[in-house]
């Protein structure tokens, strides 16, 4: 039995044939779509390695059945930089050393993306570490985690402030 | 041999906070990891694992996998191919037995029992579902009680000797303190965040791998004594590893799995772990019992460490947490005694999890010098000070550097540690509850292994380093290549550093806490080994201004050769190259230590950890409020970096002491919370007040680059002080770890 869904992936609208309704959406970015960016942990919700955004919304890919997706929108890792101009959240990362081996930082960084998009958590360090601990690094990354998330919250409110003005 | 007599001096690139050079592909999600590799016409394998602890596999359904649309072969031990080399055999020093289909025997819960393959990830998954093995069982035996102690014939890799030094019969004699303490730590699991995961394609009898691994050569020689092929015909890259921890530095059953699959079916074969999978055969830091006799004279000065271990290891393989080595080589004891015993349960082999015997035995020392110092009615910081080692305890060898002092001072300063009241139960927040102050001494060794590495200089003025060994998120792309740099004296930008691939100069080990250290002194031996060829170049080129400078030692910084002690002459390296008609030229190093260092001299970062604990008298909750780390390690590289790292090994040492242990179904001996839901590890909200602070130290001895390393030590001295801690806040002393709500409450 197949499906043809269409999603609206990192911008651009697509029709994706579904071969099997099992598949989740992490399965389908990363052995079907040759999008890898997106990182598996545990496959059942308890890591958050494979965040991304679906309609706006932080949400466990793993989870997800792709079949559930008709007409979403979905942003991952790979569509969060400006070609060459990284997300604020992404220098945020690297500046503060928000990461070590790298491969929870995909799911950190959508995690932050959605969290900031909130508005829950604003730059209070408690509430971020909260926010965010729905995203396990094994590195324990964790202080430069906070710190990346903090400035970025404020350089973009900044930039909203700037734009607005 | 590099040259061990000539201290480096800082260039200009060791030493600055570079951000990762790695960071633009880590966070825009393009760093490639290994199960990110889809080769066409891609297998999915997954592997059954044994739902039991002890027993035989009776039954599997394969009829019903492969039924299933999508299954293309199901391995068991009736059909599955000849490996050419014997999985009971270890092919490495770094190995260990590999349960490969061998027969129908369980010998832990987790260990694969048949493998699965086909077309999609879904159907592998179904596949292995509808095996629905049955078993014969035999009662398991899964805690340190349930097997009969035996004393550890020591062999190296996993067998530690004991280690006496001075009388220690006499030092319990002459003790007029003493305690007598036992201590548990449980079985902990790994679990880097990339589970272990392997893309095997064949080309003939030549094998390319997509592994993580911690140490690319001796796998691929690892790998290929089980099928038989050379070491050379095996190419592994593993450019980024999600995490190792020790885990990803030995070869494992399921890769030797997929790799043979891979040959059977002339397909290549995708094989990842699930997190449940990682609870079984692929390592862990194996449960301990330690029982410490610590004595004291009546001013407090130990007359006696006596430090015993027992280990849990394999029925089939030994890896026997070296617990009782951390009371080596720390405090000035009159005598020490380190021994070891194991005791053989169903479980996976253990194996090295960062900080292997130190953080154990740590844990249990740094607790046991608390009762010590309480029994001698001393403050702890005071008791570790009157204690003190100028030089190494039973052996008298000098440090080569030991600013411990300093760890201790600047820790306390930092931390506040003065004024704490030395009993018990005195303080509490404002919120009412419990608060307690502790601290652990921290020490880790110093290895060097063995590493090779290559420099080329372009001549465009750019150079290009390369070393196998990878970066698995200590941040070895960028420290090495900052001393790499150094070593031409060029910018860092102008440094291309190549890693992650078996192909190149072999690298070694990246693991015990010696990687920047050994490929570090590789790759500074090859920049030198160009500077000295620039050097011949320059002095042999009458248009030089190095012309005839026969056989003085070169430097190059600044884009110059220099002639060393002599700032009146020198060259640009760029006009050198192109003089000499724009050749490329190629240097070599190696990096390791000579034997005569490691004679004269003891060698180890050291480290002060203070904690403060929040416990909360209703609920028996412990938070972790704040955790200040002061450590000696020699020269710092990247500052940045460093502290990440020293952090994140702190974080292992909270998780240590609250949150890790592997718990056993009596009934099955299956691990009952084999996820990353049952099996705590700490979270973000779990980390907060954090410090760390890192106490200059130069060692002209311990390399010539004056290197210690910090992936390990951060977890060592950090359990101890947060065990230490909840006794300052409760009066409960718990001797055993992780301390949970049941051990408070009450
Ligand atoms: S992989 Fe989805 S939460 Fe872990
Ligand atoms: S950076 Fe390694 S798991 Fe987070």
């Amino acid at each position: 039995m197949s499906l043809s869904i269409t999603l609206t992936l990192n911008g651009a609208t697509r029709a994706v044939a579904l071969d099997d309704m099992r598949v989740t959406l992490l399965d389908l970015l990363r052995e079907r779509l040759a999008m890898p960016g997106t990182k598996k942990g545990c496959d059942r919700g308890q890591c958050g390695a494979c965040t991304v955004l679906v309609n706006g919304k932080r949400v466990n890919s793993c989870l997800t059945l792709a079949a559930t997706l008709d007409g979403a929108e979905i942003t991952t890792i790979e569509g969060l930089a400006k070609g060459e101009a990284l997300h604020p959240v992404q220098e945020a990362f690297i500046k503060a050393d928000g990461f070590q081996c790298g491969y929870c930082t995909p799911g950190q960084i959508m995690s932050a993306v959605g969290l900031i998009a909130e508005g829950r958590a604003g730059d209070d360090p408690e509430r971020i570490r909260e926010g965010m601990s729905g995203n396990i690094c094994r590195c324990a990354a964790y202080h430069g985690i906070t710190r990346a998330v903090q400035e970025a919250t404020r350089r973009m409110a900044e930039e909203q402030k700037g734009d607005a003005a | 041999m590099p040259d061990t007599t000539q201290p480096i001096r800082f260039g200009s690139n060791a030493g600055q906070p570079v951000s990762r050079r790695d960071g633009i592909a880590k966070v825009t999600g393009a760093a490639p990891f290994a199960a990110d590799n889809q080769p066409d016409n891609l297998l999915h394998a997954v592997y059954a694992p044994a739902a039991i602890a002890r027993g035989r596999v009776t039954h599997l359904d394969v009829a019903a996998a492969r039924a299933h649309p999508g299954v293309t072969h199901v391995f068991t031990p009736a059909n599955r191919p000849a490996l050419e080399g014997d999985p009971d055999d270890k092919p490495t020093m770094f190995s260990f037995r590999v349960e490969v289909l061998q027969d129908d025997t369980v010998r832990y819960a987790g260990q694969p029992i048949a493998l699965v393959l086909a077309e999609t990830l879904e159907a592998a998954h179904e596949g292995v579902r509808l095996l629905a093995p049955r078993y014969d069982m035999e009662p398991s035996r899964v805690t340190l009680d349930d097997a009969t102690p035996f004393d550890v014939e020591p062999g190296g890799f996993g067998r530690p000797a004991a280690t006496v030094h001075g009388d220690v019969e006499a030092g319990h004699a002459a003790a007029a303190r003493a305690i007598d303490v036992t201590y548990e730590t449980a079985a902990q699991y790994h679990n880097a965040m990339e589970t272990h995961a392997i893309v095997a394609q064949w080309d003939g009898d030549r094998l390319h791998l997509d592994v993580p691994t911690q140490a690319l050569n001796i796998s691929c020689a690892a790998y290929a004594a089980f099928f038989g092929i050379p070491a050379e015909n095996v190419t592994i890259s593993s450019p980024y590893l999600g995490g190792g921890f020790g885990s990803k530095a030995i070869p494992i059953g399921p890769n030797v799995l997929a790799i043979l699959a891979a040959r059977a079916m002339g397909r290549p074969v995708k094989l990842m772990l699930t997190r449940q999978q990682m609870f079984g055969p692929v390592g862990h830091r194996g449960a301990t019992r330690q029982r410490l006799r610590l004595g004291t004279d009546a001013a407090g000065a130990l007359t006696v460490i006596d430090h015993d271990g027992l280990s849990a290891t394999s029925t089939f393989d030994d890896f026997m947490e070296p617990a009782a080595n951390a009371s080596q080589g720390l405090y000035a004891a009159g005598a020490l005694r380190s021994t070891h015993r194991g005791v053989r349960l169903d479980i996976g082999t253990p194996g090295p999890m960062r900080a292997p015997g130190e953080a154990s035995g740590s844990a249990a020392l740094e607790c046991a010098l608390d009762e010590m110092a309480e029994a001698a009615g001393l403050d702890p910081l005071d008791f570790r000070l009157i204690n003190y080692a100028e030089t190494e305890p039973g052996t008298g060898k000098p440090y080569t550097s030991k600013a411990l002092r300093e760890c201790y001072a600047q820790g306390a300063e930092r931390f506040g540690w003065a004024g704490r009241p030395l009993a018990p139960g005195q303080m509490r927040d404002e919120q009412g509850m419990l608060t307690g102050w502790g601290m652990g001494t921290a020490l880790f060794p110093c290895p060097m292994f063995f590493a090779e590495a290559r420099a080329t200089l372009r001549p465009d003025g750019t150079a290009l380093f390369e070393t196998s060994a990878a970066d698995m998120g200590q941040g070895a792309w960028t420290s090495l290549a900052q001393i790499a740099a150094d070593s031409l004296g060029l910018p860092l930008e102008k440094v291309e550093f190549h890693a992650g691939h078996s192909s190149l100069p072999d690298g070694g080990v990246a693991g015990g806490s010696g990687h920047t250290a050994t490929a570090g002194t590789a790759l500074h031996t090859a920049g030198i080994d160009v500077v000295r060829q620039l050097g011949e170049i320059a002095s042999a080129d009458p248009d030089s201004p190095l012309h005839g400078a026969g056989n003085a030692r070169f430097v190059a910084h600044d884009g110059r050769l220099w002639i060393e002690g002599d700032d009146q002459r020198s060259d640009a390296i760029e006009e050198i190259v192109m003089r000499a008609g724009g050749v490329e030229i190629t240097g070599q190093g190696q990096g390791g230590r000579p034997q005569e260092v490691g004679e004269t001299y003891a060698m180890n970062a050291h480290g002060a950890v203070f904690a403060e604990v929040k416990v909360d008298p209703d609920l028996g909750q412990v938070r972790v409020s704040r955790l200040v780390g002061a450590f000696a390690a020699g020269r710092i590289i990247n500052p940045k970096l460093v502290e990440s790292q020293l952090m994140g090994g702190m974080i292992w040492g909270l998780g240590f002491a609250l949150h890790e242990k592997a718990s056993h179904d009596p009934a099955t001996g299956r691990i009952l919370n084999a996820d990353l839901a049952g099996y705590h590890v700490p979270v973000n909200a779990d980390v907060q007040g954090l410090e760390v602070i890192t106490v200059h130290e130069d060692d002209p001895h311990v390399n010539p680059l004056g290197i210690k390393g910090v992936g390990e030590i951060g977890i060592v001295g950090t359990v101890g002080a947060i065990g230490n801690a909840i006794w300052h806040a409760t009066g409960k002393r718990i001797r055993h770890f992780p301390i949970g709500i049941p051990d408070l409450l009450g």
